[in-house]
């Protein structure tokens, strides 16, 4: 029996005790990473905590507010950069973090505006213009890409005595967790609200009063501060920087996560950055297969699962709570 | 001075002229039904008080205000709520997420509480919005995604978002059109319930003239963009341009 007293209490993260107990499980698994998984594999979940940051953003993006963007690329390279820069300069990295966010939130804000009259495939177009041109301009620039050598990034050395990849591992785990709670805060409150409502239907959310412009714009500017830290992490772990990690390709990358991974899904974004990380890993010998595997899962998620993978767990969850009822 | 005002309000698309020049008013806490046969202009009435469309001429004043050539959320925070005659619901979202957004004008928004799970403004309006759900029987419904609530349940919905605003207007399309007679009957019955317990004017469109009658302190009659009678439910359904609008004349062989 499941009752609820008080509205407060309808408002928690995680009401039933059953859920507080698996995602207790699933987190303490990941805690306790390092010390079970060979490091290869601790590696690999850093880079998916990365990922699973600027997911998420796109999926607040894409999922939530229904804008579909490809300047996800862009996006990710101002924000390593801009990392790179502030923190060669000597900037601590919790404020070049902060900067990197910032910097791509900023530019999230101006390739908003065209959301504001183009729609669908017309708005992914002016995106994806935004970023192939960053990439331009970084390749095309010493002074911003660092040459021919490209941008060298100070790492954090470690600290109680842990090792490097066990380090990287629960500093990476611990900023995607932060940013995975504000995800799901922000799309549970007025403006997750609001954004959902504009993907649903924007004359109707005029007219209960959500303004079309400021939300589109927070949108946008929300999504690429994922993105930017997800860059500035990015350059952190890899401690070099050059312009051909940025091409189209990597937009297609986070695309793609967020569509296997479920629209409008958090959990989902997470299983998607997981899923465009794993398979590369898994088909190292076979590279250019990559793409492939990429073009043909979306086929088939489109096809028999709309939702994504996020869509599968909920069925499956469905299932087993019915057991053996169906 | 009337709560809205409306004068030679002028819309035109391409060729088509819409609106051709409307004038009349809304007083305060009556409820004013406007008829009209298809094409009439009666929904772009609504899209242009609404912000929906911006007029080609003419003035609107609610509350002695000009609000002409507003944003539709700017109109909103105003206080004028309207609902629409092919439903516009969020339909991924559950019946009370609609109508808390309903409320979003009422929200005091900062986003760090968003970000920190702070809810103390999502608890006080959750109240005001519970009272909604009982005054329209949702109460079954409250957590259903709206896609999948029959059509009756919707139309409520809809109904009750647009009372979350607590409008001073309230702008009615089809309010019981597409309903079941006993869904009729009770929508009619809560039209007169919202004006006595939300305080609020009301501006429908309606089609079923026993009920409009009913319903309507005044009525306006449009034809082709025009208001072509004013006045009670009797006096406008007895007059002769009404008549012609909606019965066509009297054929020449009759006559004879």
């Amino acid at each position: 029996m499941d009752l609820i007293e008080s509205y407060r209490e309808e408002l928690q993260l995680i009401r039933k005790p059953w859920t507080r107990a698996w995602v207790g499980a699933v987190v303490s698994a990941l805690i306790l990473l390092p010390f079970y998984a060979p490091q290869h594999l601790t590696y690999i979940a850093t880079i998916i905590c990365i990922y699973a940051v600027g997911v998420q953003g796109q999926n607040i993006l894409i999922g939530y507010t229904g804008q579909i963007s490809f300047g996800q690329a862009g996006f990710l390279a101002i924000g390593a950069y801009t990392f790179g820069h502030l923190i060669r300069v000597g900037i601590p990295w919790p404020l070049a973090l902060l900067g990197a966010g910032i910097t791509a939130g900023l530019f999230g804000l101006i390739v908003g505006f065209p959301s504001l009259r183009l729609k669908g495939p017309y708005l992914a177009i002016a995106t994806m213009g935004f970023g192939i041109a960053v990439y331009q301009i970084f390749a095309n620039s010493e002074l911003l890409s660092g040459g021919r050598m490209g941008l060298a990034i100070p790492k954090i050395s470690p600290i109680f005595g842990i090792s490097k990849i066990t380090f990287n591992y629960y500093f990476n785990f611990a900023i995607a967790l932060l940013f995975t709670l504000a995800s799901y805060n922000i799309i549970s409150s007025y403006m997750g609200r609001a954004f959902i409502a504009i993907r649903d239907n924007d004359i109707a959310a005029e007219v209960v009063g959500v303004n079309l412009t400021r939300y589109k714009l927070l949108s946008f500017a929300i999504s690429s501060f994922y993105t930017g830290v997800q860059g500035g992490l990015y350059s952190l772990l890899i401690g070099h920087l050059e312009p051909n990690m940025f091409t189209f390709m990597e937009t297609i990358t986070l695309f793609v996560a967020v569509i296997i991974g479920g629209l409008a899904s958090v959990e989902g974004s997470i299983m998607g950055a997981a899923f465009v990380i794993l398979v590369p890993q898994l088909l190292s010998s076979y590279r250019e297969l990559v793409p492939v595997i990429f073009g043909v899962t979306i086929l088939i998620i489109l096809i028999f699962e709309p939702m994504g993978l996020s869509g599968r767990w909920m069925k499956t969850r469905l299932y087993l709570r019915n057991w053996p009822f169906r | 001075m009337s709560l809205l005002q409306i004068n030679k309000l002028f819309i035109s698309f391409g060729g088509i002229r819409a609106l051709a020049g409307v004038d009349f008013h809304v007083e305060d806490g009556e409820i004013l039904t406007v008829i009209g046969p298809n094409g009439s202009g009666k929904t772009t009435l609504f899209n242009c008080i609404s912000g929906v469309y911006r007029p080609t001429g003419g003035e609107i004043f609610f509350r002695g205000e000009s609000i002409l050539g507003l944003s539709p959320d700017t109109i909103a925070a105003k206080g004028i709520a309207r609902t629409f005659q092919n439903l516009r619901l969020f339909m991924h979202m559950d019946v009370l997420d609609n109508l808390l957004l309903g409320r979003h004008v009422k929200f005091r928004k900062n986003p760090l509480q968003a970000v920190l799970r702070i809810r103390t403004e999502e608890v006080k309006h959750r109240e005001f919005v519970e009272e909604i759900i009982d005054f329209l029987d949702l109460q079954a419904y409250r957590q259903a995604r709206v896609s999948d609530c029959p059509y009756g349940v919707q139309k409520r919905v809809e109904l009750g978002r647009a009372l979350a605003l607590e409008p001073t207007l309230l702008l009615l399309d089809e309010p019981i059109a597409g309903l079941t007679s006993e869904e009729k009957d009770e929508t009619a019955y809560r039209i007169t319930e919202i004006r006595g317990r939300f305080k609020t004017t009301i501006l429908l469109v309606e089609h079923d003239l026993r009920i409009a009658s009913r319903l309507a302190d005044r009525m306006v009659a449009f034809e082709s963009g025009l208001e072509i009678a004013q006045g009670t439910p009797e006096e406008v359904q007895r007059d002769p341009n009404v008549i012609r609008a909606y019965l066509g004349e009297e054929s020449e062989q009759k006559r004879n």
